[in-house]
């Protein structure tokens, strides 16, 4: 009749007019992000310290990881079913373990090699011209030629002590040993270097390859067993013995180890896995990360209140905004809910940034590192999740303020 | 339409007087409404007032009177301190906030001095967000809009943001966000409060025309000149009604 317009309107009369509107997902989320669309720069501000906050979590938590992984792959490389076994030092009389005792050591089952060395005490030079004294922090060992495959090493030029070569004068170098005497490897063809140990001239044969495991091997020169004691004195006892086993018995050989190299007095023998050192790593790489993780919490929060602050000003610039909506129809369920989903979708937003930031700042420090790239997704959900929770907490308060508005107070400003 | 009609009530008897004057059946009614503030100011004392469909009334007064109070009170954002007010067959006291605005949202279009458009959102979006209260889906929410704001004159303004809209044209988007929705009536406080005599006149003559095809429209204002062009004027003093005019020439029929 008289209304000629043919939109919506107030239903017809068996309509309830007073039916509760609830609002579409995707209309929340719009109402949301306005406030963060039209006010882009102070958004991109107060979403910063969550970012700081969230970027920080993923570095401090992907470094760790990397980190890790790389000693993981090393400690696989380098194997970890090695063990040693060695006198307690400085007893009186010393503890001497017996010659065979390598022998005595396969007979026990998952063992698969036993070999040993002996320090002879002997001094070593490069050539009679350098001080007798100064042996460069080297050790002279005797070693049994079955050594290598005892304690997973490799020979990088040269050979090995083998049974031809044991009596004779004849020495590998260490590593290390190489380095710091000139020889860091052999030129085949070329007359084989010399050096002195205790003023007898040893031919330098081969040259042993890294052993992070054994650095004490690395520091050495090794001459055989034979020779050491037609050459330089030595009595025949082993100072250390090695032993590989099957990985899944590592534990059962280490715990009869001291007795078989030692039955009469066990107590007096020391074993050790070289891996564990390794492995020890890890726990310190963890310990440091928790402080870095307390840092990122305490980021996080800063950044939390950043986004609690703006929310509040917002709501107090827009009282008009609010309402104006309570005038078009709004409750206050659907105020609260514009704001708290803008507080969210900030916090979020900072989320967002920061994992990216922290993803790419991980990866290039990782490959920086030479490392393998880990992001733990454990990290990104928990930052994530972490962003959401502040996002609500730090919008409780503001959009209650807002929800509780009364409309003539909110129209009446400014 | 020729309805027989009460003569208003005479000076200082609002109350006394029945239904006041009718054109159609009652969109919105208030019944001895009065509205006390905080520290005794009564801003509105024993208010009666029926507003019908097709109406188009201007309430006029000084500045404090109680314009804006009744405004609020008409349009649910204000309850009474007494007396009642019925809108689409409902009690707005006996509401719960969630019916109370979904009410406002379908049946009320406001009007306002400063526009209050948003920001940021384009004047089809602005006028749509007069859609999004009332539970109208997001797919239907744009052509309303643009027929509305086509409605309104501005058809060739629908992608532009407040800002680069004159202030004429700004109260023009905010009319049009007012009525997108049908609502039985539209409640405007001193729309030309912020215009320049030119706009004024634009926009009243708009009002005048949206009346005339079918909207009901109660237009505050403490322009004499303005409120003589309408149909019915309720004039208002310290809180009271003290006049509403029979003469009805322009109603709807
Ligand atoms: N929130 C409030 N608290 C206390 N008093 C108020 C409040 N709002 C309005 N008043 C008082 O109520 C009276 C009526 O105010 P109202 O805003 O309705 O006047 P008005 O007729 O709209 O005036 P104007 O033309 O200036 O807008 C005034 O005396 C005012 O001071
Ligand atoms: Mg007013």
């Amino acid at each position: 009749m008289k209304r000629t317009d043919t939109v919506p309107g107030p239903s017809g009369p068996d309509a309830d007019p007073s039916r509760p509107v609830r609002l579409a997902p995707s209309d929340v989320l719009r109402l949301g992000l306005l406030g963060i669309r039209t006010r882009r720069m102070r958004a991109a501000l107060s979403a910063l310290g969550i970012s700081i906050g969230i970027a920080t979590l993923i570095l401090v938590t992907s470094i760790p990881a990397s980190s890790q992984r790389h000693l993981d792959q090393q400690l696989s490389a380098l194997g970890t079913n090695t063990l040693r076994a060695e006198p307690v030092p400085n007893r009186k009389p010393p503890v001497l373990l017996p010659e065979e005792a390598p022998d005595m050591v396969r007979r026990i089952g998952p063992v698969t090699h036993a070999s040993a060395v002996a320090n002879t005490h002997a001094l070593v030079r490069r050539s009679d011209r350098t001080d007798p004294n100064d042996g460069l922090g080297l050790t002279v060992l005797a070693a049994r030629t079955d050594l290598l495959s005892a304690v997973n090493g490799t020979v990088s030029s040269g050979t090995f002590l083998n049974a031809t070569t044991d009596t004779f004068p004849t020495v590998v170098l260490g590593y290390e040993a190489a380095a710091r005497l000139g020889i860091p490897r052999l030129t085949p063809g070329q007359e084989p270097p010399q050096v002195l140990i205790s003023d007898t001239y040893f031919t330098v044969v081969g040259v042993l390859g890294p052993m992070r495991l054994a650095p004490d091997l690395e520091r050495s020169v090794l001459v055989g067993w034979g020779a050491a004691k037609k050459v330089l004195h030595f009595d025949g006892h082993p100072t250390v013995v090695y032993t590989t086993a099957r990985e899944d018995s590592i534990e059962d050989v280490a715990s009869v180890l001291a007795a078989t190299v030692y039955p009469q007095t066990p107590g007096l023998v020391q074993v050790s896995r070289p891996s564990d050192a390794l492995a020890a790593k890890r726990a310190t790489a963890s310990t440091f990360s928790a402080l870095f993780l307390g840092l990122a919490g305490v980021a996080l929060l800063v950044g939390g209140v950043g986004v609690a602050n703006t929310m509040y000003i917002s709501v107090l610039e827009r009282r008009r905004e609010i309402g104006l909506r309570r005038a078009l129809g709004a409750h206050r369920g659907q105020i609260r809910g514009q704001f708290l989903t803008e507080s969210v979708a900030l916090s979020l937003l900072g989320g967002i940034l920061g994992t990216a930031v922290g993803v790419l700042a991980s990866l290039a420090y990782a490959v920086y590192q030479g490392w393998p790239p880990v992001i733990p997704l454990s990290a990104v959900g928990a930052g994530t999740a972490g962003a959401v929770a502040i996002g609500v907490a730090a919008g409780v308060y503001p959009s209650m303020r807002a929800a509780r508005l009364a409309p003539t107070e909110a129209l009446a400003t400014g | 339409m020729t309805l027989p009609h009460t003569a208003p009530a005479a000076d200082g008897a609002p109350a006394a007087a029945p239904l006041p004057r009718r054109t159609g059946p009652p969109v919105l009614t208030v019944k001895n409404a009065t509205k006390a503030y905080h520290g005794g100011v009564k801003a509105l004392d024993d208010v009666s007032l029926t507003i019908a469909d097709g109406d188009l009334l201007a309430i006029v007064g000084p500045s404090g009177s109680g314009k804006s109070t009744l405004l609020n009170i008409m349009g649910t954002l204000d309850l009474p301190t007494s007396g009642s007010v019925e809108i689409g067959g409902e009690d707005p006291a006996r509401l719960s906030d969630r019916r109370l605005s979904a009410l406002r949202g379908r049946w009320l279009g406001f009007v306002f001095q400063q526009f209050h458009l948003t920001d940021g959102l384009s004047a089809a979006e602005n006028v749509a967000t007069g859609l999004l209260y009332a539970g109208v889906p997001r797919r239907q929410r744009r052509p309303l809009a643009v027929a509305a704001l086509e409605r309104v004159g501005l058809g060739h303004r629908v992608g532009h943001l407040p800002h680069q809209l004159s202030g004429g044209e700004r109260q023009r988007v905010a009319i049009a966000r007012a009525l997108v929705n049908g609502p039985a009536l539209v409640l405007a406080d001193e729309p030309t409060g912020a215009l320049d005599t030119a706009n004024s006149q634009a926009v009243l003559d708009l009002l005048v025309r949206l009346n005339a095809e079918g909207t009901t429209i109660a237009v505050i204002t403490h322009e004499r000149d303005l409120a003589a062009r309408l149909p019915r004027r309720v004039e208002i003093r310290d809180g009271r009604i003290v006049a509403d005019t029979a003469a009805h020439t322009g109603g709807p029929q």
